[in-house]
């Protein structure tokens, strides 16, 4: 099988509302960025693939217009998930394990800022069943922080710790636009926002866009010499699903995490860095030990979603994130996470290591 | 080196303008479930499940595959969710078969689907944008003046699109899995049916329709046990940007370049006569010449012979839709699946009423968007 490296990353500076400039214009930036910080010509990508969702934008065909920002024609071999980038990625990374094929470029974009994301992910949900109680993903998220804390697990104080460090982080984060210096003592002052959740333990919703370049070993390798820099190897990548209905399910761990951990091998060697894409504090928990992750792993530097969480990007941030720090030497493997559905019904883990 | 993939279970709903009769975990377990029959599988025996469906506006509900999870057998299991417009069954049946081809999985589940009838689908179609002006309303609005430029181009004769209505929806017949069962249908009643979008009338569009279809993909052991499989020797996919100077809509590019590099992969050299027959993505008539010259199979500006001729018959030298095609059973998430299936079922020899004596070689078709995303396959009795 083909060994795939991720080679380039680009990510937009992410904000609450980006009023100046629309979907194709946030995408063609990060295109062009991996592009041209690589020297790549757009023609000799044999793939293309990206991750949006209809909803998000309001529209349906939203990922079409898209097209304008890769300069599609001639045509090109392109496909799209409605998903987060993170399993576009996935989806070329298994087309380059055909073979006749060296590269493919990815990207993830989201403007919720159109909408409401609470009413549009309240109906990410059993239409028969769930749906109908508009349900959305901060209360959802809010009955597992409770199962977590009835289990004994956790406590509010661990939530602000790890929010506080969240935020906290993401000020050195120049992509981030929700980071913040705060202790947690800080935060357990506020009131709830849905309890046991408080409004700091929510990560922000940001409008943006991604793209992630892949090519298989020898152009990867001959790449890496002309930059001057690592890139970094997809040891590993696997993703599993969970059935939606929260009562059947154990909301205090992450039994999808765990399946794909253990297939993508996290386990075999020592991890430094990893990237997780917890949009609340007490995902962190339930996901660090899903991954089987130890004390000393640097854990979301970039100060993970609470910094920037565009839907359907923050994954594949994740996995950019990881590869950023792969190609400065400042890590040597790492782990990213995407998620998708509620109360991390679906998960993707991805390991990545320098060569 | 890809590993071989071959499809080795079928199975599609009753399509109907609303299956008021299941839910929608009903509606995509009909298919599944008798893919699974067809290939002597359950689902425990599948690795990945792979599902396909066109905008979440037509049912309402925001990517409905999460809730589905359970009712497709995937917990545990890696699921994607293609959408590539009206070309996501084709290309659902791709992503699923690179899945085996890749040797990442042994058996792989594609259920492509849509239960439109939860919405009104013309209307869903004819999203009003920012900073652009409705042009149309209803995906004919927008391909009339694509067909009447073709006519135009090539000087075809105005009832070469009513021959096909009438041959796609006698075929349906044959096929009892369709929506659209019209036993009274001639070239009478297709002219005289109401003009929709000039010269598009009635008869020669494509019903709105709940349904969905699944395949199993297995591997080269998986495709050893059990029922004649249908080898995957190839597949494509193209697209290209909407509005562009350079694009020709009527012969597009993406189409020409997606069965370029099918044939390639398949190592066809001369479409048609090394294919048996072709299910190809025919939603308004017209569109039957127009693929036949853009996929190859005629020169251009000659598609419309081949029609005339009634070579595109069942018992002609290339039948096309022979399960009577998209005019005949249009639940858009699945119509390009159900391309792709209906190709493999000829090679199988499973076609039943529809089949074509002897095919060996059967290519699936799928186009979406504004004509412009396109994804194919070519399936064979025979292991590559």
């Amino acid at each position: 099988m083909p060994e795939v490296a991720v080679v380039a990353f680009a990510q937009t500076k992410f904000v609450a509302q980006d009023l100046a400039r629309d979907e194709v214009e946030m995408i063609r930036e990060v295109v062009m960025g991996t592009l041209s910080e690589t020297g790549t010509q757009r023609r000799s990508l044999g793939f293309f693939c990206s991750g949006s969702c209809d909803y998000v934008q309001g529209v349906p065909f939203s990922f079409v217009g898209a097209l304008d920002a890769l300069g599609a024609f001639p045509p090109i071999s392109e496909s799209h998930v409605e998903m987060d980038g993170a399993f576009a990625l996935y989806e070329a990374y298994v087309r380059l394990q055909h073979g006749d094929i060296d590269s493919a470029l990815v990207y993830g974009f989201g403007k919720p800022s159109l909408g409401d994301m609470g009413d549009v992910f309240s109906q990410q949900l059993d239409p028969y069943t769930m749906s109908p109680l508009w349900a959305d993903p901060d209360s959802l998220a809010a009955m597992q922080a409770r199962a977590l804390i009835d289990a004994g697990i956790a406590t509010e104080s661990d939530f602000a710790r790890i929010s506080a460090r969240s935020l906290s982080q993401a000020t050195s984060n120049p992509f981030a636009h929700h980071g913040r210096m705060v202790t947690s003592e800080t935060l357990l002052d506020a009131p709830h926002h849905r309890a046991p959740l408080r409004p700091s333990d929510v990560a922000p919703t940001s409008d943006g866009a991604a793209c992630v370049i892949l090519m298989t070993r020898d152009r990867a390798l001959d790449l890496s010499q002309k930059l001057g820099r690592k890139v970094a190897f997809i040891r590993g990548i696997d993703h599993r699903i969970e059935p939606m209905q929260l009562g059947l399910r154990d909301l205090t761990r992450s039994e999808s995490t765990r399946i794909a951990a253990e297939r993508a091998g996290v386990s075999a060697k020592p991890v430094d860095v990893a990237e997780l894409s917890a949009r609340y504090p007490h995902e962190e928990l339930i996901l660090r030990t899903a991954l089987g992750l130890t004390d000393d792993v640097a854990l979301n530097p970039s100060g993970g979603c609470f910094g920037a969480n565009a839907p359907m990007v923050a994954g594949l941030v994740r996995i950019g994130e990881v590869a950023s720090r792969i190609f400065q030497g400042q890590a040597q493997r790492g782990v990213a996470h995407a998620t998708s559905g509620p109360c991390l019904q679906q998960n993707l883990v991805c390991v990545l290591e320098g060569g | 080196m890809p590993q071989r993939a071959a499809v080795i279970g079928i199975g599609q709903t009753h399509h109907s303008v609303r299956r008021a009769d299941v839910s929608m975990p009903g509606l995509v377990r009909e298919a599944a479930l008798r893919a699974l029959a067809d290939a002597d599988l359950t689902f425990a025996d599948i690795d990945a499940v792979v599902v396909g469906k066109a905008p979440d506006i037509l049912e309402g509900a925001v990517m409905p595959e999460l809730f589905l999870a359970d009712a497709l057998g995937a917990a545990g299991k890696p699921m994607l969710r293609v959408h590539t417009a009206g070309s996501v069954g084709g290309s659902t049946g791709v992503v699923a078969s690179h899945l085996v081809s890749s040797g990442i999985h042994r058996t792989v589940l594609a259920v492509a689907w849509e239960k439109q009838s939860e919405s009104n689908a013309m209307w869903a179609l004819s999203a009003q944008r920012p900073f652009q002006p409705p042009l149309m309303a209803g995906a004919g609005g927008y391909f009339a003046p694509l067909i009447r430029a073709y006519i135009k181009r090539v000087g075809a004769p105005l009832d070469v699109g009513i021959r096909v209505a009438v041959k796609d929806r006698q075929n349906a017949l044959k096929n009892p899995y369709a929506h659209l069962r019209l036993p009274d249908i001639s070239e009478e009643t297709v002219r005289a049916s109401p003009m929709l979008w000039d010269p598009i009338r009635h008869l020669e569009t494509c019903p709105s329709s709940d349904g969905a279809c699944a395949v199993v993909i297995g591997d080269e052991k998986m495709a050893s046990r059990g029922k004649a499989p249908a080898w995957i020797r190839g597949t494509a996919l193209r697209s290209e940007p909407t509005i562009f100077a350079a694009r020709d809509q009527v012969n597009p590019q993406a189409g020409r370049d997606c069965a370029k590099a099918l044939y390639a992969e398949a190592g066809i050299s001369d479409p048609a006569k090394e294919i048996d027959c072709a299910e190809l993505y025919v939603p308004f008539s017209w569109f039957e010449p127009m693929w036949l010259e853009n996929l190859g199979f005629a020169p251009e500006g000659r598609g419309f012979a081949l029609t005339m001729d009634g070579e595109t018959e069942i018992s002609g030298k290339l039948p096309v839709n022979m399960s009577g095609g998209v005019l005949s059973s249009n639940p858009i998430g699945a119509s390009g699946l159900l391309r792709f299936a209906e190709a493999a079922l000829q090679v199988r020899g499973l076609a039943g009423e529809h089949q074509v004596a002897g095919a060996k070689m059967a290519i699936g078709h799928a186009y979406g968007g504004g004509s412009q995303f396109f994804s194919m396959w070519a399936v064979s009795s025979e292991r590559p």
